[in-house]
């Protein structure tokens, strides 16, 4: 009895990435409630706490509210896209069993995962594109041509955190409780992090915590982009690393956890 | 001899202190049809999510194809159906299949894929909004969309009705007689009796009989008596007459027996007073129970 008498063949990982992308991207783009909330929201907050006051300086600064803010929401738009596409999308995929199927099938569990990276990623340049837009043409915004690419670039790299702790929570909750898990995590993390107030204008005891939150951190990668920083480039990248790495182990747990109860 | 399909040698798994499969060793061919059979609980899902790695042996060893269940070149030779799973539910029927058709190294046309499933007409539907039946259909599709080898169907026409479920199983027929192997499970008779040419009867985490449906079926061979009596029958009055299964109710005794003849001697010459006698020939569903339940004794 022997193997070699069968011809062994799989498709090309290349070809199975792209219509597994292609996929989900899809499936995310006609769920409206969700599509339309990761672009709209960010360009609303903006309206209400940038937009009015855009030339004006913070404080007694001579920081300009217009790019500071815009900076700000650029952030929550990514890190929002992030948390919630892993987080409430990975919990209700597990609700409704799509992992099952799916892995008694020959698409490798890492392509699936990667899809959902790339999904992520390219909802999360779109709200970006959309915000810059309005800012720019709606609270003329300009910045140099070279600074809107770092902004962009700094905002999906330093994002690799928020994918973890996404992932952890989309791994650990169920599908119904997700959005509410999801939502009393980000939300206060993101606003004690100076997201939509400068943290400067937040309690004093927000104040006190916020330098030890990861959202924190990643808007000062982005605040670091237009010119107006509280904490060093090389800090910030150490305290993302730090998170990422917390993240990703307490994520690697909980997919474990789910795994070893259906699979094993 | 060529690589078996499937194959599993003296699995046995356990969930915490339940032993959902006690020591199972079963050989597929390429080509085969093969069909699960046994109540709920028996163990038929079990074995099947054992066969195509969907879960691991706690003893024993399981091998698709020659190669581990995880390998994905094996499973790249399967498609699979499984009794609950969930879709990309905003996705239409025909970017389902595409995409599945993807995962495998050659892959039918959408189209064909449809076609066996009969579902050309839903091809433009969203996949959340089919019925039961089309939905299934749907499973199918993707099942067979990849051009494999074999197809696993687990339960594959639960929660069909009667004519959606009559018009699936020829689209399962049709498919297997292009020379695929076919593993299904189900508890229902006919199913497995029109569709495999191999019946293994699965009960309490066991194969109890393992053999073509004529065969499954003789090895019942025999008759079903049921009489209404007053007092519980002994079971020792019953002993050496191959007397297979006996269940009573209300007074009603039923059982199955090679030699009714001398069963009825025996029962008259015991002091039974029997009424409202029956005795019929057995078919596959009383076959199917002899094999699966124990004996109980009469009146208890």
């Amino acid at each position: 009895m022997s193997i070699a008498e069968l011809k062994f063949d799989v498709a090309p990982l290349p070809s199975v990435m792209w219509k597994q992308t292609r996929a989900q991207l899809l499936s995310s783009l006609r769920i409206p409630a969700f599509s339309l909330t990761t672009i709209l929201l960010p360009i609303m907050f903006f309206a209400f706490f940038g937009l009015p006051y855009v030339h004006q300086t913070i404080g007694n600064t001579n920081i300009t509210v217009g790019p500071y803010v815009m900076a700000s929401f650029g952030a929550y738009a990514v890190s929002s896209a992030m948390v919630f596409n892993f987080g409430i999308g990975v919990a209700m995929a597990r609700g409704q069993k799509m992992d099952l199927l799916q892995r008694a099938t020959p698409l490798p569990s890492g392509v699936a995962m990667a899809a959902t990276v790339v999904n992520a990623m390219v909802f999360a340049l779109i709200s970006l594109i959309a915000l810059f837009a309005f800012a720019s043409i709606a609270g003329g915004v300009s910045l140099p041509v070279g600074t809107w690419l770092t902004l962009t670039l700094r905002l999906l790299v330093g994002a690799v955190p928020l994918i973890g702790l996404g992932m952890a929570i989309g791994y650990a909750a169920g599908p119904n409780s997700a959005p509410a898990v999801t939502n009393l995590i980000y939300l206060p993390m993101s606003f004690a992090s100076g997201l939509f107030i400068p943290v400067a204008q937040l309690p004093a005891i927000i104040q006190k915590v916020a330098p030890y939150l990861p959202t924190y951190h990643y808007g000062q990668i982005a605040w670091n982009a237009v010119g107006a920083p509280t904490e060093s480039m090389e800090s910030a990248v150490i305290w993302l690393g730090a998170w990422t790495v917390l993240f990703f182990a307490l994520a690697l747990r909980f997919i474990r956890l789910d795994q070893s109860r259906k699979f094993s | 001899m060529t690589t078996p399909a499937v194959e599993l040698i003296d699995v046995r798994k356990s969930f915490g202190h339940l032993e959902a499969l006690r020591g199972v060793s079963l050989r597929i061919e390429q080509g085969e049809v093969v069909a699960i059979l046994g109540p709920n609980g028996a163990g038929k899902t079990t074995c099947i999510n054992l066969m195509l790695g969907q879960r691991r042996p706690t003893a024993g060893t399981a091998r698709l194809f020659g190669l581990s269940p995880e390998d994905r070149r094996a499973r790249s030779r399967c498609g699979v159906m499984l009794q609950e799973s969930g879709l990309l539910g905003q996705l239409r029927v025909r970017e389902l299949v595409d995409l599945f058709g993807s995962y495998y190294p050659h892959p039918l046309t959408p189209e064909k894929a449809l076609a066996m499933a009969g579902l050309e007409d839903q091809s433009r539907m969203q996949a959340s909004k089919l019925s039961g039946g089309q939905r299934q259909r749907l499973y199918f599709a993707l099942a067979v969309c990849g051009d494999p080898e074999a197809v696993f169907l687990d339960e594959p026409t639960v929660g069909m009705d009667v004519e959606a479920r009559r018009a699936f199983l020829d689209v399962i027929r049709q498919f297997g007689e292009s020379g695929k192997t076919i593993v299904l499970t189900t508890h229902y008779l006919e199913e497995a009796d029109e569709l495999a040419d191999r019946i293994v009867v699965f009960d309490q985490g066991r194969v109890i009989a393992d053999a073509s449906p004529s065969e499954i079926k003789s090895q019942v061979a025999g008759k079903k008596i049921s009489f209404v009596t007053d007092a519980p029958v002994p079971e020792a009055y019953l002993a050496g007459l191959g007397v297979t299964r006996v269940e009573s109710d209300a007074g009603r005794v039923r059982m199955l027996s090679s030699t009714p003849e001398d069963v009825l001697w025996r029962l008259h010459q015991c002091g039974v007073e029997i009424r409202d006698l029956e005795v019929t020939g057995v078919n596959l569903e009383d076959a199917f129970v002899s094999l699966t339940s124990r004996q109980t004794a009469i009146g208890s």
